[in-house]
This record gives structure tokens, sequence and C-alpha cells, in this order.
């Protein structure tokens, strides 16, 4: 992936297995959330492809994904203030699962209400169902995005940052929610620190300059001493 | 209780769980409100204390007299105020409706307005076979709807090309769709000028709603009344569609992120292209009635775009509320500034729109119900 004479991305290699827990990290201007956004459709790769359970994807647009088994979540909550937390869990089965643009509620309806519920009190907001999103705390808006994630039944979730922001407390929450997700679904979850990352991860992939370093699981990349000499910047990519 | 558990991050000292961010900071702000928040405040008070005293009171000088004495005057002021309100509504409405969602500034809204009064008025007269001077006698209610919604059609049909040949591709750029919509208003005020001449020309309005509704001392023209109930239904029909659609939900999401939107998996195109059409429809629906009401000639379309605009200002580019509360203030300033400025200073009432914009523009940068990016 180019950024005009940038090479944000390059020789990435990733297999995902199903059912896998892979986390990446990195530090800042590694390049996580430019793979993330290759993947998820909202850039298309200069070079290579992305292949999802055999298809490749690479040239679809961000909102055929969802059909395809695939939700993200991003950096920056991305959460639609002016809408309840109830509306913004219905927005997401609809995106799934509403192909006809339809202007008025239908049968089904009751339904998607049932499993914007069931979301809702999966990641503790069951009582918070008529707020509005912007009213919510940080903390809750990180879980509802996690809500609107899991919703769909995804076959691949992919977090960006899901620990951002958050309380030391709040952390230790959200590690219980990843922990309790579905062993069906594959989890992507990229972060730049340590302590929730590496609770879930089953396998670690640490990237830096756009280049993949060293991939394990996580005890391994825990004592690896070149990942300790990135994150202190003691490191230059070998050209 | 998994739910208390949940908020020991974030508890307010009060130990209300959940209660938490917004409701804390609004009662620091009241708390610490300084001079600096309260002088304007107190000023704005004082302005609008004067005008209410020079208003009822202040005799001789004005040409409506002090409302005290000349209740009459004072209530068609109000009643002005709130029938020119509900024509910026209907038209304000549309522009904001298409802002908010595509951050497009649709600089062709007034072209659509005058287009859809040109329009309806060709069709009245063709169907009346009458080229000029129709009284309204001589117009049924179809003869005056089915204009309307002929001009509807065809506008919303025309907003919809112009959406999807020029601007579709240039999502998110607002400067290059400006120029573009601002080129379309140029190349249709010149092609409208050729086609329907230069001469003010106005629709007829049915027998139905013509005539006054009279009391003793006070008479109104009846189709004003007609116009706030028109905007009454379509500020009631936009709730619901926004409130209580599927349609409107998405838009409402749109408003707040779009792409966000997409990676939900829903195709915003169709949302943006039906917004686009409804807003033209409602710029259409406005210059029919506009049209009626008033007259159809060149530079109208210019002036109903400077009205959108500034109500969209006062209240706030993209939300309904705003286009409510911004047509009311514009309309009362519009209506009452002539009638209650001393007589010698008429000439000069176009200035208390600015005052308003200026004030609302001072205490709320983004509108009255507008909010920051």
């Amino acid at each position: 992936m180019r950024f005009g004479g940038v090479h944000a991305l390059s020789d990435i290699d990733l297999d995902v297995a199903q059912g896998e827990r892979l986390v990446i990290l990195g530090p800042n201007g590694a390049g996580k959330t430019t793979l993330f956004n290759v993947i998820a459709g909202d850039l298309r790769p200069t070079e290579g492809t992305v292949e999802v359970e055999g298809v490749r994807v690479e040239n679809l647009p961000a909102r055929r994904r969802p059909e395809m088994g695939m939700s993200r979540t991003y950096q920056r909550s991305r959460l639609f203030g002016g809408l309840t937390v109830e509306e913004n869990l219905y927005l997401a089965v609809l995106g799934k699962e509403g192909r006809h643009f339809r202007f008025v509620m239908t049968s089904k309806d009751a339904d998607y209400r049932e499993r914007a519920r069931a979301a809702a009190e999966r990641v503790w907001l069951g009582e918070r169902m008529g707020v509005l999103t912007s009213d919510l705390s940080h903390g809750e808006q990180r879980q509802l995005e996690l809500g609107i994630a899991s919703v769909t039944n995804p076959s691949l979730m992919m977090l960006d940052e899901p620990a951002s922001g958050l309380s030391r407390g709040e952390r230790e929450q959200l590690t219980e929610l990843l922990l309790n997700l579905s062993r069906e679904i594959t989890l992507l979850l990229i972060d730049h620190d340590m302590d929730v990352a590496l609770r879930v991860a089953e396998r670690v992939v640490v990237m830096f300059d756009g280049v993949k370093i060293v991939e394990g699981p996580p005890a391994e990349i825990r004592a690896n001493t070149q990942v300790h000499d990135i994150y202190l910047g003691r490191v230059t990519v070998n050209e | 209780m998994t739910d208390v558990k949940l908020d020991e991050g974030a508890r307010e000292p009060s130990g209300r769980p959940g209660l938490t961010g917004r409701a804390s900071s609004h009662y620091r702000r009241i708390r610490t409100m300084g001079w600096r928040q309260l002088v304007p405040r107190l000023l704005l008070a004082a302005v609008l204390i004067f005008i209410a005293v020079w208003i009822l009171f202040v005799t001789e000088v004005s040409s409506a007299q002090a409302a005290i004495n000349e209740p009459g005057r004072f209530l068609r002021s109000i009643l002005d105020s709130i029938t020119n309100a509900s024509l910026y509504f209907i038209v304000a409405s549309g522009f904001t409706l298409i802002f908010g969602l595509m951050r497009t500034v649709q600089m062709a809204h007034g072209s659509m307005f005058l287009l859809a009064g040109y329009i309806a008025l060709t069709f009245q007269r063709e169907r009346l076979d009458i080229n000029q001077g129709i009284s309204p006698e001589q117009v049924s209610a179809s003869n005056w709807l089915l204009p309307l919604i002929f001009a509807v059609l065809i506008v919303s049909g025309l907003g919809l090309v112009i959406q999807q040949v020029f601007l579709r591709w240039n999502a998110g750029q607002d400067l290059r769709q400006a120029i573009i919509t601002i080129a379309i208003s140029i190349i249709m005020a010149d092609q409208m000028t050729a086609n329907f001449g230069g001469v003010a020309k106005d629709i007829t309005w049915p027998r139905e709603i013509h005539g006054f509704i009279e009391t003793e001392n006070f008479r109104y023209a009846t189709h004003r009344f007609f116009i706030i109930g028109v905007a009454l239904g379509v500020g009631g029909l936009l709730w619901l569609l926004l409130n209580k659609t599927r349609t409107g939900m998405v838009i409402r999401a749109g408003v707040d992120d779009t792409p966000m939107v997409q990676a939900l998996g829903i195709n915003v195109h169709k949302v943006f292209a039906v917004s686009f059409a409804l807003g033209s429809a409602l710029a259409a629906l406005g210059g029919v009635i506009g049209g009626s009401h008033a007259s159809l000639a060149p530079s109208v379309d210019a002036e109903w775009l400077l009205h959108s605009l500034v109500v969209v200002i006062i209240g706030g580019l993209g939300s309904l509320r705003g286009a409510a509360a911004g047509s009311l203030l514009y309309g009362l300033a519009k209506s009452f500034a002539p009638a209650y400025l001393p007589a010698s200073l008429t000439n000069y009432s176009i200035i208390a729109t600015f005052a308003v914009l200026a004030i609302v523009l001072a205490l709320r940068p983004y509108g009255m119900f507008g909010r920051a990016e």
C-alpha cells in the first residue's frame, strides 16, 4: 500500500485461521490501521490481494463487507451521536440483513430489535437502550462499539485499539468482554498497548514501519528483545 | 449486578452510576460562569427588553404605532412574520436536509424554487388556456394542485439528475460541489430568463383559498393561513420521516458519520439520492407557493437562495429544528423591522436581518441548533 511516495505497507503476508485471536502490535505509524483499512475495504491496496474465506475482496467497497461476515471498529469512536444505543445497534443489523431499501419498518423489525437488545445486554448496556449515544461515557461508547461489531454475528471481527482512552477498571472489563466472545468469531485486534492485547491474543504480529517484524505467541513476544527495542525506539529496520 | 460494576471506572462523586460526562460538565459550567459568559447574556436580555418596550409603548415614531394602541397592526405583523417564516421553512428545510446529510451547499436551491414556479405557471395557463390576467374565480383547486404536483415531480427529478451526474463523484469535496452548483444556477437563471422573459408573473391561487378572513376591525388573506398549514404539514411529515422510519434513521446516522454508515453495510448513495430529490421537491413546493403568494421574476432565485442561507445560518446547518427556529426569527426580523422602525429609517430595515445574524453567531457560532463538526 502506497500513499504517494510513502510505502505505508509492504510485503505483509498474513494468514488468519478461523476462530483465531490475532493481535497486531506496533508503535504509532507502523501501518496497523492502514492494514485494517485495506482489509476492511476503506482503502484499495496498490498491490496485492485480500481474501476472506477464499473470496478475493480487495476491490469490493466497504459496504459489502458486513454481508461477508466482517465487522470492524475504528480507533476513534465512530458512533452516531444523534441516535440512541438501540438505534445504533439496529442500524448495524439493518446494514447486514436489510438488503432492500425499504422505507417503513416491517415485520422483521421486531426480530432486529430483539437482536439489538441481546447485543446491548452482552456488552452490559441493556439498561441504557434509550440513551443518546452522545450522552454515554467514553467507556460505555467503547462497549457499544463492541456491541455493534458483534450484533451481526460476524465471522471476522476487527477491532482498532478498543482499549484506547479507557481507565484501568474499564480495560479489565473490556478484556473480560473480549475473552467471553464466541469462539466461532475470528478476532483481529490492533493495539499499541500491550496489557489488554497480550491477554486476549493467541498469536501476535509485530509491525514496524509498514513491515512485519516478528510473529509468535504472546509469551514469546513479551520476551523478544527486538520488540522491546522497537518500543523504546532503539531499532531501525534493515532496508 | 453487572451494570454497577460497569461504571466503576467513571463513577461520579455522587455515587450515581451512569450519570457521567455531560451532566456533570453542565453543572460545572453554570457554577463557573464568569463575566465573559454573563455580559453577552445580559446585553442580549437588555436588547430584547428594549425591543419589546419599543414595540409595545413607543408611539408616533414608527409606521405601525405602539402595539398597545394599535393591537390590530401588531397582530398583522405577527401573522406576517409567521406566514413568511412558513415559506422560509418549507424552502430552507430542503436546503438543510441536503446540507446536513451530504455536506453539499446546494447553491442552485433558489433555481429549483424559481423553475418549479415557472413550470407550474406555464402548466396552469395551458390548462386554462388563458395567457394572462387570470382571476382566482377562474381557477379550481385542481388547476392549482395539478400544476403544483407536476412542478414538484419534475424539479425533484431534476435534482436527482444533478446529484447523480454532477455531485455523486465529488462526494466530500465541498468547494467543488459549491462551484458546480453555482454554475448550474447561473445556467438555469439565463435559460429561465430566455424562456419565461424578464417580466414578473404570478401563479393564481384557486378560488377556494382566495379572499379574506374578516372580523369587525381585522381582515387577513386566507391563503396566508393556507401557507402556515402547509408548513406545519411539511414540518410534521419531515419529523415523522426522520424519526419514525428506517430511511429517517439512516439519514440521521448519515448526518453524524457517513463512512461509518457505509461500513455497517448500508448503501448510503441511495439515501443521498432520496434526500437530494426530497430537498429539491421542498424547494419546488416552496416555489409554487411563493410564485402564487408573490411573483416569479429573474433574481427571485438568488433571493430565495439567500433566504435559505440566512435561515440555516441562524438555525444551524443540517438541523430541522434549527430550520424552524431560524425561519421564525428571520420572519420576525423581516416583518417587524419595517413596521416598527422609526418611519424615517424603514429603508434600513434590512439591517435588522444582519443584526439578528450577528447576534446569533456571536452567541452560538454554529447557529441555534447547529453542532460543531
